[in-house]
């Protein structure tokens, strides 16, 4: 199914008599689910652009790229730098919109400037009820009434179809400068992270890369970028000499996490305080990893079939199965599984937004 | 405003219940005598009141736990109130509720400078959490104009704005973790020191509740390294239009302020009569914030002011020390004194597509005239976060009324134009009634099925947020 507008989701949604798959452009679902495919790549469309309002408005099926291209002529941009896992999952297609809502998909500069979640102004979806939903709106500052935006956010389309999504943008800068500090082990990597993030100077960027270097980014105008470039490279003069280096294809392959495309093994994606990190990947058994937002988000390479969560024990964090057979997925379980009084209220939720039990069944 | 009725039976058994949560808290931790239970009958929305059944003050999550179980076994409605500073009446009590407040549990619980985050008892005042780290350079983000007195519990129920969010987000943008618990006592531990919590984003829908779905007793928050300074810039118009674009074209221009705040001719006569900020004579001015090194500082005013340049600015007056910044701030800090000297004021929370600006500034010029009520705007313009000062004489009887309708007129246009009724002060009960503007009923309906979840028996913070009608047969039930 392929409904073009949000009175056909609605209709799709009706007609359905058994389970559906919410597809958008296929570029980055995870996990196993079941069911019929319902596209939403129909729904596409910019419906309202306001540079001087840092606004845009669009349909959920509306690609990726072709938003992007219509911010950069402006100058502005999402800034939470969404990722491509096109190849690092082996996936083909076009991502859209509502699928990086959906899987709340944010890239290196959430360390500065936030998440998907957060710059998600407004949502329009249909639930499993076939009911019409709207959230939030198209303003900056909005709490009217309780956040069911956030809710969509990284719900995996288990809880409605999106429609429309409205998102806070922000200006592209004019300068960006790149320093990159060689041979730190993982533990004095995420320590010059830590120092960088706790100075003024701003850093959009901050990542470990075991083996090619501990990598910060600043952005901004040029004579700025260039005044806190040499600042953050006194403060961080501990941990060796900062070069300045070539950021572009650098920060695209951080956020991408193309080092473990077309490898052998799972990958797995460990949220936790950035000072555990070290530590927990030092008893995960992983083959490779690759730290970014300070050493809070940890990618790991791991022997096929094997158990990250029980490798690492108790942990304050959570860490997801990405990639991986779909055996593995079933007998691992893609997200971490949650405590028992809060896994209650999440499947209470998927019953009063999707009471049939229609909407990507077993995901989540 | 209406309220429901109270439970005549739950006013009966006052003793049994108080007899109740004095087993599980410390003696002076509950306050039921009617002359003491006065002091919870209103938060900052004065003028709604109503004393509840009686008080209870814990200092723990478990101790809130306990609370909440036996009111959830008795079928009464609880309250919970931060610092009392809601301008929404979001902590207005029922006579037949118990009021649960947070202000004993205040205690810093945890300080992590390199993973850059604070956990904290949620009656801690929001102020006093940046006083507790920012000797080592950190400060925490949002900050409402209350900031000195109101509690962070408070700030997540309303999801508090500030200032400077412009650049650093609201609440729920600093938010990483909470400790909610539930009414029926089930303690929920959501996020952490990590940046994204796992499953769906129950923090999200947390933060921004009102109260509705909980009490939260503890959060974890994001501390940020101070900036190395910071300095405004006053701008003054002859027009609030102009003002209103210059505002857009500052946006567009790749600057990001940390605060861009709006007065009009009104705000800026009151406040100048009682302030003596030595502010321009015109329509409307505007102060822009931006922070950095001092040679940051000085490229991007330069870059503000070349824009303002373009729309013939009555005066730019550059901030070039400590003591000119005071002086630029000092009419803005002092403007809602300034119009509570001259009169009673309501206090509207609206917010409107930035590009519609000057739209609806002629629009509400014209209201005040219909309605025959003085409106003085001040507010966060690089947001489109409109706070129109109504005026009106609390002893003129009809006044209050009058000036309730004309309110509501103003929501209602900045809903027209693309906005919202509250930006960061809350539905509480003020907006309750208006909700309808802005939502189908099927989307409300999503929203208390929301509330369905976590608090089944709709005893949570009653009567507030949604229309009465609506939730009606979820309160009898």
């Amino acid at each position: 199914m392929k409904p073009a507008t949000e009175a056909e989701v609605v209709e799709c949604l009706a007609a359905a008599s058994g389970p559906l798959r919410i597809v958008g452009g296929g570029t980055r679902g995870i996990g196993g689910t079941r069911g019929e495919v319902l596209e939403t790549g129909g729904l596409a469309g910019i419906s309202l652009y306001e540079p001087g309002a840092l606004t845009l408005v669009a349909g959920a099926g509306t690609p990726l790229a072709e938003v992007e291209a219509v911010l950069a002529r402006a100058g502005q941009r999402l800034a939470f730098e969404v990722p491509d896992f096109r190849a690092l999952l082996g996936r083909r297609g076009v991502s859209t919109l509502g699928g990086v809502v959906a899987a709340n998909a944010s890239g290196p500069r959430r360390v500065q400037a936030g998440a998907c979640r957060d710059a998600l102004i407004g949502v329009r979806f249909v639930d499993g009820a076939g009911l019409v939903v709207k959230n939030g709106g198209r303003v900056m500052k909005n709490v009217t009434g309780l956040d069911l935006v956030k809710l969509m956010a990284g719900s995996w389309g288990t809880l409605g179809v999106l429609t429309e999504v409205a998102f806070k943008l922000l200006p592209v800068p004019e300068a960006s400068v790149t320093l990159r500090l060689p041979g730190l082990d993982d533990a004095r990597a995420v320590a010059a992270l830590a120092a960088a993030l706790g100075t003024p100077y701003e850093v959009t960027g901050a990542a470990h890369w075991p083996g090619q270097g501990t990598y910060l980014r600043l952005e901004g105008f040029s004579g700025s970028v260039d005044y806190r470039a040499g600042r953050l490279a006194e403060v961080l003069a501990g941990f060796g000499a900062a070069e300045r280096v070539d950021g572009v294809a650098r920060w695209q392959a951080i956020r991408d996490v193309t080092a473990f495309a077309g490898c052998a093994g799972d990958v797995w994606r460990l949220s936790v305080k950035p000072s555990d990190a070290p530590g927990l990947v030092a008893r995960s058994g992983a083959q490779a990893v690759l730290y970014d937002w300070g050493g809070g988000l940890v990618w790991l390479l791991m022997p096929e079939g094997a158990d990250l969560r029980a490798a690492l024990g108790g942990f304050s964090g959570h860490a997801t199965l990405v990639r991986a057979a779909a055996e593995t997925h079933a007998r691992l379980a893609t997200f971490q599984p949650e405590a028992p009084p809060v896994a209650a209220i999440t499947a209470a939720l998927r019953a009063r937004f999707d009471p049939r039990g229609i909407l990507n069944p077993g995901l989540m | 405003m209406q309220m429901p009725v109270p439970n005549p039976a739950i006013l009966a058994r006052k003793a049994q219940i108080v007899r109740r949560l004095q087993s599980v808290l410390p003696a002076d931790a509950v306050v039921h005598d009617p002359a003491d239970t006065r002091a919870y009958e209103c938060d900052a929305l004065v003028a709604y009141r109503c004393a509840p059944l009686c008080a209870v003050l814990p200092r723990t999550t478990a101790e809130v736990s306990a609370v909440l179980r036996i009111c959830h076994e008795e079928g009464v409605p609880v309250v919970p109130r931060g610092a009392g500073t809601s301008l929404a009446g979001g902590a207005l009590p029922t006579a037949d509720c118990v009021l649960l407040g947070v202000a004993r549990m205040n205690g810093l619980l945890e300080v992590d400078y390199p993973n850059r985050f604070v956990r904290v008892q949620a009656g801690r005042t929001n102020l006093s959490v940046t006083g507790a780290v920012e000797a080592q350079g950190f400060f925490y983000a949002p900050d409402p104009s209350s900031q000195l007195a109101c509690a962070i519990a408070g700030n997540i129920a309303m999801n508090s704005g500030g200032a400077h969010c412009l650049k650093y987000g609201v609440t729920t943008n600093n938010l990483l973790g909470v400790t909610l618990v539930q009414m029926d006592g089930t303690v929920l531990e959501i996020g952490g020191g990590f940046l994204d919590a796992p499953g769906l984003d129950l923090l999200g829908v947390i933060c921004g509740s009102e109260g509705q779905l909980g009490v939260v007793t503890e959060a974890t928050l994001r501390i940020l390294p101070k900036p190395e300074g910071a300095r405004p810039v006053l701008i003054g118009f002859d027009a609030n239009e102009v003002a209103g674009q210059c505002v857009s074209d500052i946006i567009r221009s790749g600057v990001l302020p940390v605060a861009i705040e709006f007065m009009d001719r009104p705000c800026i006569e009151a406040t100048e009569a009682f302030a003596h900020a030595g502010y321009p004579d015109c329509e409307a001015l505007l102060i822009v914030e931006v922070e950095g090194s001092p040679a940051e500082i000085d490229e991007q005013l330069a870059r503000i002011i070349a824009v303002a340049r373009r729309h013939n600015p009555v005066e730019i007056r550059e901030s070039r020390s400590e003591a000119e910044s005071a002086r630029i701030w000092l009419g803005r800090k002092s403007a809602f004194g300034a119009m509570g000297n001259i009169n009673d004021y309501l206090c509207l929370d609206g917010v409107i597509p930035v590009s519609d600006l000057g739209l609806v500034l002629r629009r509400i010029g014209e209201m005040s005239r219909e309605y025959g009520l003085d409106v003085a705007n001040v507010f966060h313009a690089g947001d489109g976060n409109l706070h129109p000062l109504i005026l009106y004489d609390a002893n003129k009887p009809g006044d209050l009324e009058l000036c309730e309708e004309f309110g509501a007129a103003i929501l209602k246009l900045c809903v027209e134009v693309g906005g919202c009724l509250t930006g960061e002060h809350g539905v509480g009960v003020e907006k309750r009634d208006l909700m309808g503007v802005q939502f189908s009923d099927v989307d409300m309906e999503a929203q208390l099925r929301l509330k369905d979840v976590f608090d089944p028996r709709w005893l949570m913070n009653p009567a507030k947020v949604f229309p009465l009608v609506l939730t009606a047969g979820r309160r009898a039930a």
